[in-house]
């Protein structure tokens, strides 16, 4: 075997080394050329980051910055005034603590609902599931305002849920929930559930049942089984999904213009109210540049802390 | 776990048996029956094989002894204690799956530690270390299983199993994925850590090569129900049924008519020529049946020649064709009643190789011989795809 195997090689291989150089001239010349193309395919994506984001952002902080003597008739002076953010943090950080707050808890609650839900569709739901994705989606078929407004209706003063927790005494005889922030975070919970629900069961669908039935082969019962294999595996889908109710949750203002009350001000709908009502566009987008560094600060902690930067 | 001293020898009554006893064991899908009315006593310490083609039951009957799978009837013992419905998580059996299901977010070493860790057992580190030179993966203790090649994962499984030092260990295919080379390596390891460890190890295999060189005892399954059952050698030497005769290796099946039956001897026409063969080597009722014999046990000689086999000389085969193997040479001849006969002929250098269109004379001793039924199929098993 060996000897055949040491005798062998001298003959054939020589012609083959030839053969190797022959091959391998080409591909780089190939590479280069695809190279090449490669750039030439990322230029429209490359424009459309250039008008719809860098200059929109360029335009954003150059405004962050203007005088505030200015106003949008009498046009800005730029005098570098980062005093600005100082002033809008002074006047909002109520509402922009409130903002985080209550997309903090509705991120919260839609990880609950929606991890249940992702891993019934996944795990349970058999020839079901692709219905009931379908409507899980569903609801993006009416708009978001049409959507919102119907809660208004659900959580009216004499609607059946007031009326049920009146009736079990969980709410007083003259309690309400719209203009609650009961009512603002069950709205946000309510929008941004599917953002939580898809890319979670995107993660739970992936993981080999031979997993789950391997740990509880090696003593694992099945709570043990789900802290220590699925969920770990479907940490991918939880930051995702968390990432994507949680940012436009905190930025959200109709939520609150339609079922809260000025008492649930969020952040969103001051920086709406700074640039159509009040016409001061410097601390607008002051606020929009603070509310955007906040959640840039925490996402990154927040993956990092989670194991999952390859997601970013 | 069972720290009973008994030295008494296996018993019919299940309580007192300290191995693993399935009986009258059933598992049905819906109208399919995967496993069908299964007894199997496994005794304690012992390497047992489970082989048969795919569909057969055998990762079914595997799944059940795991508590991955509840029996549609029956009852699993293990050691005297009903298993059959407990919570997998609550046997003395761990399982090497077949893609070794390793967890991917873990890496190698807390792998092997999980079973140790859910079950609070002390000196995780030290147990793991060790565990982990007995597989020779000490160096890769802090990789992710997807770093490690198939062996090496193979390893690994076999490592998170073995470390819980379970009464039973189940192999679930463990070596189909790997190539051929690194499998026999994996098979002479298994075998050596099993006498090692002494703990009972049932493996699941549709390899009857891996069943014979590993197993002290293999049982045949076919349909959801064992078909033989004993020593690789016993099954091989003295097939009971067709199947086994076909899957364990090959066999030459020839029709013959019964025509007497003494207290040691049955005597079978067999075409014209009258063969014996043992009465414990016969296995049909009728007045028919099949005579088997292994292609290595048939000599094959010219016309008239005197053969090193008394009795049985079946004269007027014509070579149809010849492989030379090397080791052996691989005849087919035909017979005057038209079927091809295999013969393999060690290459001792003292025959001379026959070439197509010789004529020969063919003949075995007859307690090489075995008889089957003939209301079983003559081509059963022998379909498989050897991969």
């Amino acid at each position: 075997m060996t000897s055949t195997a040491g005798a062998a090689p001298p003959v054939p291989t020589a012609p083959a080394d030839g053969a190797d150089a022959a091959l391998t001239h080409v591909p780089v010349e190939d590479g280069r050329r695809r190279g090449l193309t490669g750039y030439l395919l990322i230029l429209p994506g490359l424009a459309w980051l250039l008008i719809f984001f860098v200059i929109p952002f360029y335009s954003l902080v150059a405004t962050s910055l203007y005088d505030p003597s200015g106003s949008d008739l009498r046009g800005y002076d730029m005098t570098y005034h980062v005093q600005n953010y100082w002033t809008a943090i002074q006047e909002y950080w109520e509402p922009l603590l409130r903002s985080l707050w209550y997309g903090a808890i509705a991120t919260a609650l839609c990880l609950v609902l929606g991890y249940v839900l992702a891993y019934a569709i996944a795990f349970k739901a058999g020839r079901w599931k692709n219905l009931m994705l379908v409507l899980v989606i569903a609801p993006f078929f009416t708009s978001f305002l049409l959507r919102t407004l119907s809660w208004k209706l659900i959580l009216a003063d004499d609607g059946y849920v007031v009326d049920f927790l009146q009736t079990i005494h969980l709410l007083g005889e003259d309690g309400r929930l719209l203009a609650t922030p009961v009512a603002v975070v069950a709205g946000l919970t309510y929008n941004f559930l599917p953002f939580m629900v898809l890319p979670l069961f995107a993660s739970v669908d992936k993981i080999d049942h031979r997993l789950i039935e391997a740990s509880s082969d090696l003593y694992a019962n099945s709570f043990v089984g789900f802290w220590k294999v699925t969920w770990p595996l479907s940490l991918p889908g939880v930051v995702s999904g968390t990432l994507l109710t949680f940012i436009p949750a905190v930025g959200d203002y109709i939520n609150q213009e339609l079922l809260g009350s000025p008492n649930q001000r969020m952040i969103g709908s001051v920086i709406q109210s700074q640039f159509t009502n009040a016409n001061n566009y410097p601390i607008a987008a002051a606020l929009s540049m603070i509310l955007m560094l906040l959640i840039l600060v925490m996402v990154l902690f927040y993956v990092r802390k989670a194991g999952t930067e390859e997601l970013l | 776990m069972s720290q009973v001293v008994e030295t008494a020898s296996p018993t019919a009554d299940g309580a007192t048996y300290d191995g693993l006893r399935l009986r009258g064991v059933t598992k049905s899908f819906g109208a399919f029956t995967a496993v069908r009315e299964l007894d199997l006593d496994i005794p304690k310490g012992s390497f047992f094989a489970l082989l048969g083609p795919s569909g057969c039951g055998k990762t079914t009957t595997l799944r059940m002894v795991a508590g991955l799978e509840t029996p549609t009837s029956g009852s699993i013992t293990l050691a005297g204690n009903d298993i059959t419905y407990a919570k997998p998580y609550r046997r003395p059996v761990n399982t090497v799956f077949q893609n070794y299901a390793l967890f991917p977010h873990l890496d190698i070493y807390e792998n092997v530690a999980f079973g140790l860790k859910r079950r609070k057992v002390g000196d995780v580190e030290a147990k793991v270390r060790d565990m982990l030179s007995l597989v020779e993966l000490d160096t890769q203790a802090r990789k992710h299983p997807a770093q490690l090649s198939g062996g090496q994962q193979q390893r690994v499984a076999l490592a998170r199993a073995l470390i819980n030092q379970p009464e039973v260990l189940l192999l679930d295919e463990p070596l189909g994925a790997l190539d051929l080379k690194l499998r026999r390596g994996m098979q002479i390891e298994l075998k050596r850590i099993q006498t090692e460890v002494g703990l009972t190890f049932v493996h699941v295999t549709h390899d009857q090569e891996e069943a014979m060189t590993m197993a002290d005892t293999v049982a045949v399954m076919n349909g959801g129900v064992i078909e033989q059952m004993g020593a690789p050698e016993e099954l091989y030497e003295n097939p009971h049924t067709t199947f086994v005769a076909n899957f364990l290796g090959q066999s030459n099946l020839i029709e013959g008519l019964i025509k007497g039956r003494s207290a040691d001897v049955v005597t079978v026409d067999m075409h014209g020529v009258d063969v014996s063969i043992p009465a414990e080597r016969s296995h049909a009722d009728g007045d028919r049946g099949w005579i088997g014999i292994r292609p290595e046990k048939v000599l094959i000689g010219d016309p008239g020649e005197q053969l090193d086999a008394p009795g049985n000389s079946i004269p007027g085969g014509v070579v149809t064709d010849v492989s030379f193997v090397g080791v052996s040479t691989q005849y087919l001849v035909r017979m005057p009643w038209g079927q091809e006969l295999q013969v393999f002929q060690q290459n001792t250098g003292h025959r001379r190789l026959y070439r197509t269109g010789e004529s020969v004379e063919l003949s075995w001793r007859p307690e090489y011989a075995f008889l089957l039924d003939s209301s079983q199929d003559v081509a059963a098993g022998s379909d498989r795809d050897d991969d």
